[in-house]
């Protein structure tokens, strides 16, 4: 089972919900986590993982043969994402624009197109704690983290419970991480921006038919907002963690939750067995 | 004219509410809220709209099922695995159009896609470029790119100094489409060993493309000891630490009140959020 932990807004605890609800797992069940914030990769801060493979990720980009280019423009024509250029005598590939779809190659009349492959990130995997781990880091100055996501998500031990920790947002890379997933937990927090943020989530999982749930983070500050909209809206809050400074203190010097106070593992094996509970009934009403 | 972006990597450093008192204590400026997967800074600024457009971006493959003949060319060429039994997942769909040129029955046309609205609108500071991205879409980076033309356009027209960008998380394309050609970047930090991480990564991609930068210590005394590590990275970076802002829950309240933390309190969260802006505009003005 893939559950993906979300949020639309940043920093509202992602990172401390799917590293302590893997930890809190490990023991009962094989568990893998899985880290999908490829721009900015944090869970490897708090779970110190030993990395024992380590992949890089290429895509496709075009290399022109110019000895049998004759300029026909036809690759610049197919390119949806203006990433090749074609003049009388030259022709320019612009590879970060390149979403490597393989139409120019394929498409030109004159067979002077072949593909090489272009690092983008890299993929690294291997255990922390008792628990398997994998994460992906798009290299700085790169545009298209989905390529790395989905070299990341390709790592899924599908024998394990697996936790997909994922970016802020609501486009393209929460998308490509949160889609398979069997339940998608989205962090909160209780404050004007936060629940902004979670409509834009809710909407986002909704659109992908994957069931979610609430988990709110810093309760006690803010206002009571995402508490009326999860009751209007039918989305139960499966954990609520309050405001407290020693757990900000804890995560500052990169300890999870479970680790430096050891009574929320209870919490956190409730909220699976929740999360377990809904999955398999909205399975079973699928199947109606 | 000049243009500040500011960002984090990591989400939740407080941003926007920076960018929002920003907005009250900058005199001449023009707000854009290059957020746009995730936009608050409306929440606080509580702008006016004036014009409202649609954003086309992208394209989606659409199958012809009176025309197809069901051969799988589409299916076996597509990169992203995108069509499925005949059918698009218009979600998983690039729009690169490789499938409609190689269609031997001309059954896939590719389709328009309005991938999301852009807004201009008047505040009580300014007018305020936002935007809002659809659903699960895709060109997040280009809609970021049509806020800021907005909003230097309007800078231009109505002779402003500042343009002001609140930008997203990440490092990704949006980021690089917020940060491009911007006078300065200044990056919100917290004082965590992820914050660190993401602050090193977001600097790289300033660096990366010859953006100067500023840093600023959000809630610096949750934990001193990272707050002189991230100290002791800037000063070896080049990068001057402009403001160290303490925890307060005053930034909170303000946001549940709909205003910018220097016009609701008068305490020190708000006092450093000025010495910051005026080291940020002193630094534009170089």
């Amino acid at each position: 089972m893939i559950i993906s932990v979300a949020s639309g807004k940043g920093g509202t605890g992602k990172t401390l919900v799917a590293t302590s609800l893997a930890l809190s797992l490990k023991g009962g069940e094989r568990v893998q986590l899985l880290d999908c914030d490829v721009e900015e990769p944090n869970a490897h801060v708090l779970l110190k993982p030993l990395i024992t493979h380590s992949e890089a990720v290429c895509i496709p980009t075009p290399k022109v043969d110019e000895q049998k280019c004759s300029y026909c423009g036809k690759c610049a024509e197919v390119c949806a994402y203006h990433a090749i250029a074609v003049f009388p005598k030259n022709v320019l590939v612009f590879p970060q624009l390149c979403h490597g779809c393989g139409a120019c190659s394929y498409l030109c009349p004159e067979k002077a197109i072949s593909e090489e492959m272009r690092g983008i990130g890299v993929t690294e995997s291997g255990y922390a704690d008792g628990i398997e781990f994998a994460h992906g880091k798009l290299s700085i100055g790169e545009p298209m983290p989905t390529p790395v996501i989905r070299k990341v998500k390709e790592l899924a031990n599908h024998d394990s419970t697996v936790i997909i920790d994922v970016s802020p947002g609501t486009s393209c890379p929460v998308v490509e991480s949160i889609k398979d997933s069997r339940f998608c937990l989205l962090v909160t927090e209780p404050t004007p921006f936060g629940l902004s943020d979670l409509v834009l989530a809710v909407e986002t999982v909704r659109e992908l038919k994957i069931p979610c749930g609430v988990v709110l983070n810093r309760a006690g500050v803010g206002d009571d907002k995402v508490e009326e909209y999860c009751r209007k809206e039918n989305i139960p809050i499966l954990l609520t963690i309050p405001l407290d400074m020693e757990i900000a203190r804890l995560y500052s010097r990169g300890v999870t939750l479970v680790e430096g106070m050891p009574q929320w593992k209870e919490s956190f094996l409730s909220l699976f067995e929740r999360i377990q509970e809904m999955a398999s009934e909205r399975s079973r009403s699928l199947k109606r | 004219m000049k243009e500040v972006v500011v960002l984090s990597g990591k989400g939740g450093t407080g941003k926007t509410s920076i960018v929002g008192s920003f907005a009250a204590l900058a005199k001449g400026v023009v707000l854009a809220d290059c957020d746009v997967d995730a936009a608050d800074l409306h929440l606080i600024l509580q702008p006016v709209v004036q014009q409202g457009q649609e954003f086309w971006s992208g394209r989606v493959a659409a199958i012809d099922e009176s025309k197809c003949t069901q051969c799988g060319l589409c299916q076996e060429l597509c990169r992203f695995k995108a069509i499925r039994d005949f059918k698009v997942d218009y979600i998983t769909c690039e729009g690169c159009g490789f499938c409609s040129h190689i269609c031997p029955a001309e059954a896939i046309t590719m389709k328009d896609n309005l991938s999301g609205h852009w807004f201009i609108s008047d505040t009580r500071y300014g007018p305020l470029v936002h935007a809002r991205l659809g659903i699960a879409q895709e060109n997040s980076g280009k809609l970021v790119a049509v806020v800021r033309q907005q909003a230097k356009a309007i800078a231009e027209k109505r002779k402003l100094d500042y343009i002001i960008s609140d930008g997203p998380p990440g490092i990704g394309c949006p980021v690089i489409s917020s940060l491009s050609g911007a006078n300065l970047a200044l990056l919100i930090t917290e004082p965590t060993l992820s914050g660190i991480h993401d602050l090193e990564r977001v600097l790289g991609v300033c660096h990366h493309f010859g953006i100067p930068a500023l840093a600023c210590i959000n809630k610096y005394d949750i934990n001193e000891h990272n707050t002189r590590q991230i100290e002791q990275y800037c000063l070896s970076q080049g990068v001057e630490v402009a403001a160290r802002i303490p925890f307060d829950s005053a930034v909170t309240e303000a946001m549940v009140a709909g205003l910018p933390v220097v016009e609701y309190s008068r305490n020190g969260v708000s006092h450093q959020i000025e010495v910051l802006w005026e080291l940020v505009s002193k630094s534009l003005a170089k």
